[in-house]
């Protein structure tokens, strides 16, 4: 038999860690193209990024060493918790409306329906539009003078919100784009979920005397767990990035009342050359979306069900 | 997949997801109406049926933007940013997945490490090695945080690993090296996971806004998130002109999604699940 490369790793099963660099070659070869770029464009820019936190600085003229003076500086800011508390708020809305909207979706499209697939098409369009295209269009359909869901609005008796020229509604109109268009991405996961649940278990529960809401209750959305979690888990962390939508319609206003934390660290930097905090901000972002992911990874084990 | 019940019962989530779909419909509709609607006659209120359709937004559009150059650049980066996740990704799924080394988990670990920071942390001193190098307003710039993803990596290496060792073992005693196993055996069984990641990488391109807003200034390096974000600047209340860039922005991406809708979605889906 010929000696060759899985001979070698053969070996290296049986004493776990492998001694030789007998195939540094291969290795340099199928790694490099990746861990170049990612060194240079993520990891390099990463431990740079805690460098500039560190300091106080425009872009331009030296930086100058301010310690943890910038964090501080954050968390007795007032912006700051306002930018964290509108974060939160458009989670906090975008969330339930994406789920709930997505699991009514997905029950209704597992059904035998006619132009089915069409309907999951259709549902998925907006999913593959860019974020500012949408917030464009809605912005124009939310448009407070003469925007078409005023219009109708008006045309049926109801209020007309400002949308986004109104401080108590600029976040809400944000939300509503969004959830338009992620509800298609939710509505997906979920029906992949709901795909994978074996049919016998409804056969069993109806022949036990299950009523559909208990069947709802008890099996489908028990071993739709999985499936939530990762929604869950990946809306969240998306939603606290969230900000192409709010830079293009509503800019963070009117008067800041619908600023998030990444519109305030491309503020900072960009308008008013204050890097060093942006860093800092961004910082503070990574460590409370780190820290939600952790306790619901953590947390699953009580409510996720993997069948 | 289950039978509903009653008739009515059948109807009346016929007609829900009906009003559903017209509701994702229907901002798209409105979006071509306003752009040929004359601007005069879009302060009277909406209309269904433009009496006197014009392209002149488009016409408006062509001259405030090279729009047919920002449209090229946002596919040409989308192509070759997906082309190079792909290639970069791949190999590297096979290094992690089949060749044995010392700090393999070291070096695994550093991957996973650049998974978890979002690209804001990066924006700033990203922002400024562009400027060290003079960089800004370039191709290479709008690429270089897509070069290669972690995220496909790991959903390749996923792949790799379900690939049956037996395979490679048998390609080896017929002498093959890496190169060919990873050619010939692996990346043809590895294509679902392949298109998985190609449709992530283009969309993620495609939809990008906030490291191009960073990086780019001058019209001709525009990708069409951006254009389509300065022409708001430009014509605050010329909502024809917003509408009419945004049908060109829709159309690519929606003629790409038609012809490959079952797969981008059915990729989509796989992530999910565990």
């Amino acid at each position: 038999m010929k000696q060759t490369a899985r001979d070698g790793a053969r070996r290296t099963t049986a004493n776990r860690r492998p001694r030789s660099w007998k195939n540094l070659g291969w290795v340099l070869f199928f790694l490099l193209p990746s861990a170049i770029p990612l060194f240079v464009f993520t990891l390099v820019p990463m431990v740079s990024s805690l460098w500039v936190s560190l300091h106080r600085w425009n872009l331009i003229s030296p930086m100058e060493w301010v310690g943890l003076g910038n964090y501080t500086n954050l968390l007795t800011d007032p912006m700051t918790r306002r930018v964290f508390l509108h974060t939160l708020a458009y989670v906090a809305g975008y969330l339930p409306i994406v789920y709930a909207g997505g699991l009514l979706l997905a029950l209704a499209l597992n059904q035998k329906l006619k132009g089915r697939a069409f309907l999951r098409a259709t549902y998925f369009l907006p999913v593959v539009t860019s974020w500012v295209v949408v917030a464009l269009v809605w912005k124009w359909l939310l448009n407070p003078t003469n925007g078409l869901v005023n219009q109708l609005l008006g045309a049926v008796g109801l209020p007309e919100p400002g949308w986004w020229t109104d401080p108590a509604w600029a976040l809400p109109a944000v939300i509503l784009s969004s959830a338009w268009k992620d509800l298609g991405f939710v509505m997906v996961i979920l029906l992949a979920g709901l795909q994978s649940v074996p049919g016998d278990y409804y056969e069993a529960a109806k022949v036990d005397g299950a009523n559909a809401w208990q069947r709802f209750w008890r099996i489908t959305l028990p071993l739709l767990s999985p499936s939530t979690f990762f929604v869950v888990v990946i809306s969240l962390i998306n939603g606290f990035q969230v900000f192409d939508q709010v830079y293009v319609m509503t800019g963070g206003g009117p008067a800041g009342s619908s600023q998030v934390v990444v519109g305030q660290i491309y503020d900072l930097t960009f308008r008013y050359g204050r890097a060093g905090e942006a860093s800092a901000l961004s910082w503070l972002l990574f460590a409370l979306i780190l820290v939600i992911t952790v306790v619901q990874i953590r947390g699953q084990r009580k409510w996720v069900h993997y069948a | 997949m289950r039978d509903t019940g009653s008739l009515p019962a059948r109807l009346a989530l016929y007609a829900a997801v009906l009003v559903g779909a017209a509701i994702m419909l229907f901002p798209f509709l409105w979006t071509v109406i306003t752009s040929i609607t004359p601007e005069g006659s879009l302060a009277d209120g909406p209309t269904l049926v433009v009496d006197d359709p014009t392209l002149g937004a488009y016409r408006t559009l062509v001259d405030a933007l090279p729009i047919w150059r920002i449209v090229l650049n946002s596919l040409g980066v989308a192509i070759v940013s997906t082309a190079l996740q792909l290639v970069t990704g791949s190999m590297a799924a096979y290094g992690f997945a089949r060749l044995k080394f010392p700090l393999k988990n070291v070096v695994f670990g550093f991957y996973l490490a650049t998974l978890m920071v979002p690209l804001q942390v990066l924006v700033v001193p990203l922002f400024i090695e562009m400027k060290t190098l003079n960089l800004q307003d370039t191709y290479f710039a709008l690429l270089a945080p897509t070069i290669a993803s972690a995220f496909g990596v790991f959903l390749l290496r996923q792949a790799v690993t379900a690939v049956p060792l037996e395979l490679d073992e048998a390609a080896t005693i017929d002498g093959a090296g890496h190169l060919r196993i990873f050619t010939t055996i692996v990346l043809p069984l590895i294509r679902p996971a392949l298109a998985t990641v190609a449709v992530f990488a283009f969309m993620g391109s495609w939809n990008s806004f906030l490291w191009p807003l960073v990086v780019i200034r001058s019209p001709e390096f525009m990708t069409l998130p951006l254009g389509l974000s300065t022409l708001q600047g430009q014509f605050t209340t010329q909502w024809d002109v917003v509408m009419a860039g945004s049908v060109v922005s829709i159309v690519p991406i929606a003629v790409v999604y038609l012809l490959a809708q079952r797969h981008i979605i059915a990729g989509v889906a796989h992530t999910g699940i565990k």
